[in-house]
């Protein structure tokens, strides 16, 4: 049941091993590429299994979608290996547990999925979610941070759940077939994980970026271009829909934003360090920050914006430090209709 | 007592962050700062409600002494330990004020007041014909149909200190350009102190008055003078179905200073936040706006100000029954000596009770020389008129 | 008319006596669980000429004099057990100097911590003082008396009663005396090199005088501050990570909480380390040597540091925390006492075992936690258990597991510290008869009238 679907004659066949030539934090050259993979595919014991930072870029890389990141998180979950120390672990697991308080409610069009990040209910509003309803809540969150903490088996048990409270609480008494993801990792969930796990998904996922940017378009005579140079913190979560970061250009393009090019951006993005914290890799954390902040610096940025909540948070007074304002993809979107 | 707060009354820990502002400057009660017993602070004053609901005490001078000296300031409000109780703080003290006019069992003083309000519609005992006297000589009109209706309340219509403001106000309202009349003699007393001294009925007979009389006159806008109106017009009177837009006048004014063509002022003003204003109605900005627009005027801030600000003990009807009295201890004495401190030579209120309060303070202290006490108006014409 | 109340009325103003049934019921209880007694009179005094003439009355009267500061110890030591005055110091709250350069404070003792604390903040932004978790108005002479300790007492020396460098107190028969080099010199850096005296007014309840002014020491205030949070699982593992990271020297307050709620702390314990530092650089270069000294523990993943939010950082770094007097409300019922156990580093898991067995056996919630004082010196482990204050069984089965936490205590080699009567007593069948013995020789010699605070650190009260 929810077996992976990996397939190992893929690997067979592949003559670059992206997945773990291109991995920012673990060396390899092709032999050692070829040969810790397969140790990963038998599931033998690899240096993979403990040196990776789960930082999910190596299911962008892979060019046959064959989900080499999905296949570390069970080979570190079979092995026993925990990324987090398990007090932490088990704490999270506990912390973000479906409380059960969930109520039908009705709901119409567009639906924002705030999954469970109710402090960033303030951002649903103004023209920009005009009409909007927005949904949140312990029983409808997506549980896909548990990557981080190689345990793929919470979410297998979870999602369908998940899913389930979405679509009977929600869409389907309203007749709702669309739901607009605000954050990355929803957005993954539904349109990565799950089906690389053979769970079923009833509605349609829209990328928040994709939302913002049509309605963008919608109110183009409103927008007020802002005239900023920003630089974009790409979440790990966008490597599983690396198809929707043209949207970000799109949406800066219709409010007078330019994003610096950077070293540290599209598929060279680093990931904000949070998780690096969590699994106890302190120095990693630092160096990253550090290259990270600096470099949108280096390059003229004024403003950061930010996908990821948890990017937001791990991030935000480092680059507020530096002279740079942090600022949410929504709220840069409001402030370009004057919101 | 109304059931949701008796069902929570006993939640207060008596842990004393009441008395204190957030910044833990010093004492921010006024009636402990004064009085110093326990019984006279936030959490003793609940514990004691509770105790005389649950018949451990007995209604008493010093029982209705210790109810009626709060002056709902809301510090207690801003600074108590329990999320859950807070907000409801001074509820419940101006609950047990109403249980306790119900029963009769009230100081001479606030018997006194509510007899004045209720016999001749203001506090003062004051004729109402000559409620509309402080305007003399100003050109102000009645209400017809200007843009605002200028609420001024009994304390700009009969006090001393009061009507110099309503003067200066409504002079620079009009200077300024903004379409307002008053009610004059028609105007009563808008009721705030009433209600928070507990009389609900005669405040709803107010308020129901106020209300027919504003929609009669097809008031839609209303600047008031004082905070207090601010409150309970703004408040209170859509409960009772009068829903107007209220503005304090400094909030008003904030709006259209930018364009107004003003001299230099060499001075340096403390403000004073009036409680009305800002822990009750969140408003520190507008008045500190329309100060900074005056050039050259330098605003220096008291160490507890905005949400940290000490009470002037005019509030909850203690500027009209003085429970509190004077003394060393007195919040409006304190206050002027923390303004001095400052170094400014001006404490700028937006309050006529505020107004009245701290400049008997500064008389009472003996430092007229070293500090004045004006309220914002009249430092903004100033300037304007330079 | 009433004699005393008039004689009292003419030492302090009438202003600031009151034997009114408002203020007796008032006084006759605090925030926790111990049994009401009302005092005949609470009076407000100014100045210790004030307090002397008080004490000179109440001599002349025998009548029981009882001290009171903020009032928050929660264990009913300002509540007079045998009536007479309640004396609330509060009125006497002048900052008196600040000696920066030998650090020290000299404050009247009814001179709430917060407002010390306010005061250094804006005329002396170099020091600080050491705040307990108390809230703000509790006072400097209330918390050393108690054997007070707070966010300095690791790194600074231990308890705040071990901060003190000097005392002005009026004996029980009316003596004004100083204590330390104040006695001495104008002054008040150290009771060294002299005969230390003010160990007779520290611990004793007020039963030995009335500290009318107190020394203390400050320290240097870094600019930055910052905290870890370490979490584990395995409670027994707790006393040598405490242990390894008061060796680094880096930490400034290390303490330690377990709570059921939310859930997702149940069955976990958290370590709060929190650092200070004048730089970036300086920050960072401790966090790594503290982190360096749990690495073993990390690295086994069987504990680990955890991400903190900015937010929450915020709390846990607060002095004092807001929170921890919330936690009286988790019942609805705005109230909880705790014991206060002053015990050995070491015996920190039997102290987490015997809490969780207490709160279970009483079918109450709890909160655990305490605070290395010293340099690993001891450690102050609280059992904190709060109630409703309208249901008086609630009341009852606190009052029962705090019984039984204080037996716990002393048996696991622990000391309850500040605790009431009936934890005093036990305290006082467990001493070595002539320590007791001699504590009730020094207190006849001083208080020949037994005025002072009776019914505490007595066998029989």
């Amino acid at each position: 049941m929810n077996a992976l679907k990996f397939d190992p004659g893929i690997c067979a066949k592949c003559e670059t091993y992206d997945c773990l030539m291109k991995c920012q934090y673990m060396d390899f050259d092709l032999e050692s590429a070829r040969e810790e993979r397969w140790k990963l595919i038998r599931g033998e014991d690899t240096r993979i299994l403990n040196d990776c930072v789960t930082c999910y870029a190596c299911e962008e890389y892979c060019p046959y979608n064959n989900h080499p990141f999905y296949l570390i998180v069970e080979r570190q979950e079979e092995k026993g290996i925990h990324p987090v120390p398990k007090p932490i672990e088990k704490s999270q697991i506990k912390a973000m547990a479906p409380k059960g308080v969930i109520a039908p409610m009705k709901v119409k069009e567009p639906v924002i999925n705030m999954c469970y990040f109710p402090m960033m209910l303030g951002t649903i509003r103004g023209k920009l979610f005009e009409g909007a309803s927005a949904i949140v809540g312990s029983d409808i969150f997506c549980n896909l941070m548990y990557l981080h903490f190689a345990r793929n088996s919470v979410i297998k048990e979870r999602l369908p759940k998940m899913i389930e409270n979405i679509q009977k609480n929600y869409l389907e008494p309203s007749g709702v077939k669309e739901l607009i993801c605000y954050h990355d990792e929803c957005y993954g969930t539904y349109t990565s994980w799950a089906p690389a796990f053979g769970i079923e998904v009833p509605f349609k996922p829209i990328h928040l970026f994709e939302y913002l940017y049509n309605r963008l378009s919608e109110l183009k005579s409103e927008i007020k271009p802002l005239n900023l140079k920003v630089a974009y913190q790409r979440p790990c979560s966008n490597r599983l829909s690396p198809e929707i970061d043209h949207f970000v250009d799109d949406i800066f393009g219709l409010i007078g934003v330019e994003r610096v090019n950077r070293k540290y951006d599209h598929e060279n993005a680093l990931c904000c360090g949070g998780v690096f914290e969590a699994q106890q890799r302190f120095d990693l954390m630092e160096k990253n920050q550090t290259l990270n902040v600096d470099d949108m610096k280096e390059n003229g940025a004024t403003h950061c914006v930010f996908n990821c909540p948890f990017c937001f948070w791990t991030l935000s007074d480092l680059v507020s430090q530096k002279g740079m304002t942090p600022i949410m993809m929504s709220d840069l979107c409001h402030q370009a209709l004057g919101e | 007592m109304k059931k949701e707060y008796a069902d929570i009354i006993h939640r207060c820990f008596r842990c004393g962050w009441c008395k204190l502002p957030l910044n833990f400057k010093d004492f921010n009660c006024p009636s402990y700062l004064k009085y110093r017993f326990e019984s006279f602070s936030s959490g003793g004053r609940l514990w004691l409600i509770r105790a005389w609901m649950n018949g451990e005490i007995q209604t008493s001078e010093r029982f209705a002494k210790i109810i009626f000296s709060c002056v709902t300031c809301k510090n207690c409000v801003q600074a108590c330990a329990m999320p859950k109780i807070r907000e409801y703080l001074v509820d419940m003290v101006i609950n047990a004020r109403e249980d306790m006019v119900e029963n009769g069992v009230i100081p001479p003083e606030v018997r006194d007041y509510f007899k004045a309000v209720s016999i001749s519609g203001n506090a003062y005992k004051m004729p109402q014909e000559q409620r509309g006297a402080w305007a003399n000589g100003l050109d102000v009109g009645r209400y017809t149909a200007q843009e605002y209706l200028f609420y001024v309340g009994d304390v700009g219509s009969y006090d001393e200190e009061g009507v110099k403001m309503a003067r200066s106000v409504a002079g620079l309202l009009k200077k300024v350009g903004i379409s307002f009349g008053i009610l004059a003699s028609d105007e009563i007393t808008d009721g705030n102190e009433v209600k928070t001294l507990g009389e609900v009925g005669l405040f709803e007979q107010i308020a129901s008055q106020n209300i027919e009389k504003f929609k009669k006159l097809d008031v839609k806008k209303i600047i008031t003078l004082s905070p207090h109106a601010y409150n309970s017009i703004k408040n209170e009177y859509p409960k009772l179905g009068g829903n107007f837009e209220v503005y304090h006048y400094t909030q008003v004014l904030n709006k259209v200073l930018n364009d107004i063509p003003m001299g230099k002022l060499n001075v340096k003003v403390t403000y004073h936040d009036p409680c009305y204003l800002g822990r009750w109605n969140n408003e520190y900005w507008a008045p500190r706006s329309v100060l900074n627009s005056v050039p050259g005027l330098e605003l220096i801030e008291m160490d507890r100000n905005m949400q940290n600000a000490l009470c002037c003990g005019g509030g909850g009807g203690n500027f009209f029954t003085d429970i509190l009295g004077t003394g060393p201890d007195s919040s409006a004495r304190v206050r002027v000596n923390e303004a001095i401190d400052t170094g400014a030579s001006v404490l700028a209120v937006a309050c006529p009770i505020c107004y009245r309060m701290l400049s008997d303070a500064v008389k009472a202290e003996g430092v007229e020389e070293k500090i004045q006490v004006r309220d914002i108006a009249d430092i903004v014409s100033e300037a304007v008129n330079k | 008319m009433d004699r005393i109340f008039e004689r009292l009325a003419d030492i302090v103003g009438r202003d600031y006596v009151s034997n009114a049934a408002e203020e007796r019921f008032i006084y006759s209880r605090d925030g926790g669980v111990q049994m009401p007694h009302e005092p005949d009179y609470v009076v407000l005094p100014n100045t210790t000429e004030e307090v002397q003439k008080i004490i000179l009355l109440a001599n002349e009267e025998k009548i029981p004099v009882v001290p009171m500061g903020g009032g928050l110890v929660l264990s009913g030591l300002s509540i007079p057990l045998k009536g007479g005055i309640v004396l609330d110091m509060k009125r006497m709250n002048r900052i008196i100097e600040v000696n920066e350069k030998s650090h020290y404070a000299v404050v009247e003792a009814g001179t709430a911590l917060g407002m010390l604390s306010a005061y250094l903040n804006k005329h002396h932004p170099s020091l600080k003082n050491s705040l307990p978790d108390a809230p703000p108005v509790a006072t400097v002479a209330g918390n050393i008396m108690i054997h007070g300790s707070g966010h300095l007492s690791q790194s600074e020396g231990g308890f705040h009663s071990e901060m003190v460098t000097g005392l002005e107190v009026v004996l029980p028969t009316g003596k004004i005396v100083k204590l330390g080099s104040c006695s001495t010199v104008p002054y008040w850096f150290s009771r060294a090199p002299l005969p230390d005296l003010a160990g007779l007014f520290l611990g004793w309840n007020g039963t030995t005088g009335i500290i009318t002014k107190v020394g203390i020491k400050l320290f240097p205030r870094p600019l930055l501050n910052d905290g870890l949070m370490f979490m584990t699982e395995d409670v027994d593992t707790v006393p040598d990570i405490m242990f390894r990271i008061v060796n680094t020297e880096m930490c400034e307050d290390l303490t330690f909480f377990i709570t059921p709620k939310p859930a997702m702390f149940e069955g976990f314990q958290m370590t709060i380390i929190s650092i200070t530092a004048n730089s970036e650089k300086e920050m960072r270069l401790k966090k790594e040597i503290i982190r360096d000294a749990l690495r073993g523990y990390y690295e086994s993943k069987e504990a680990g540091f955890v991400p903190v939010p900015k937010e929450m950082k915020a709390f846990l770094l607060e002095a004092p925390q807001k929170n921890l007097s919330a936690f009286a409300d988790v019942r609805k019922g705005g109230g909880f006492e705790y014991v206060g156990a002053i015990i050995p580093v070491e015996k920190i898991p039997d102290a987490y075992r015997a809490g969780l067995d207490i709160a279970a056996k009483n079918g109450i919630t709890y909160s655990l936690g305490g605070r290395m004082i010293g340099r690993g010196h001891s450690f102050m482990f609280y059992f904190a258990y709060p109630f409703n204050r309208a249901d008086k069984e609630d009341m009852d089965r606190v009052r029962q597991a705090l019984d039984d936490t204080n037996h716990a205590a002393l048996k696991m080699g622990g000391i309850p510290w500040k605790a009431e009567v009936s934890g005093q007593q036990l305290i006082l069948k467990q001493m070595e008869p002539s320590t007791y013995e001699f504590m009730q020789d020094i207190r006849k010699l001083l208080d020949p009238n037994g005025i002072m605070n009776p019914g505490n650190w007595e066998v029989n009260p």
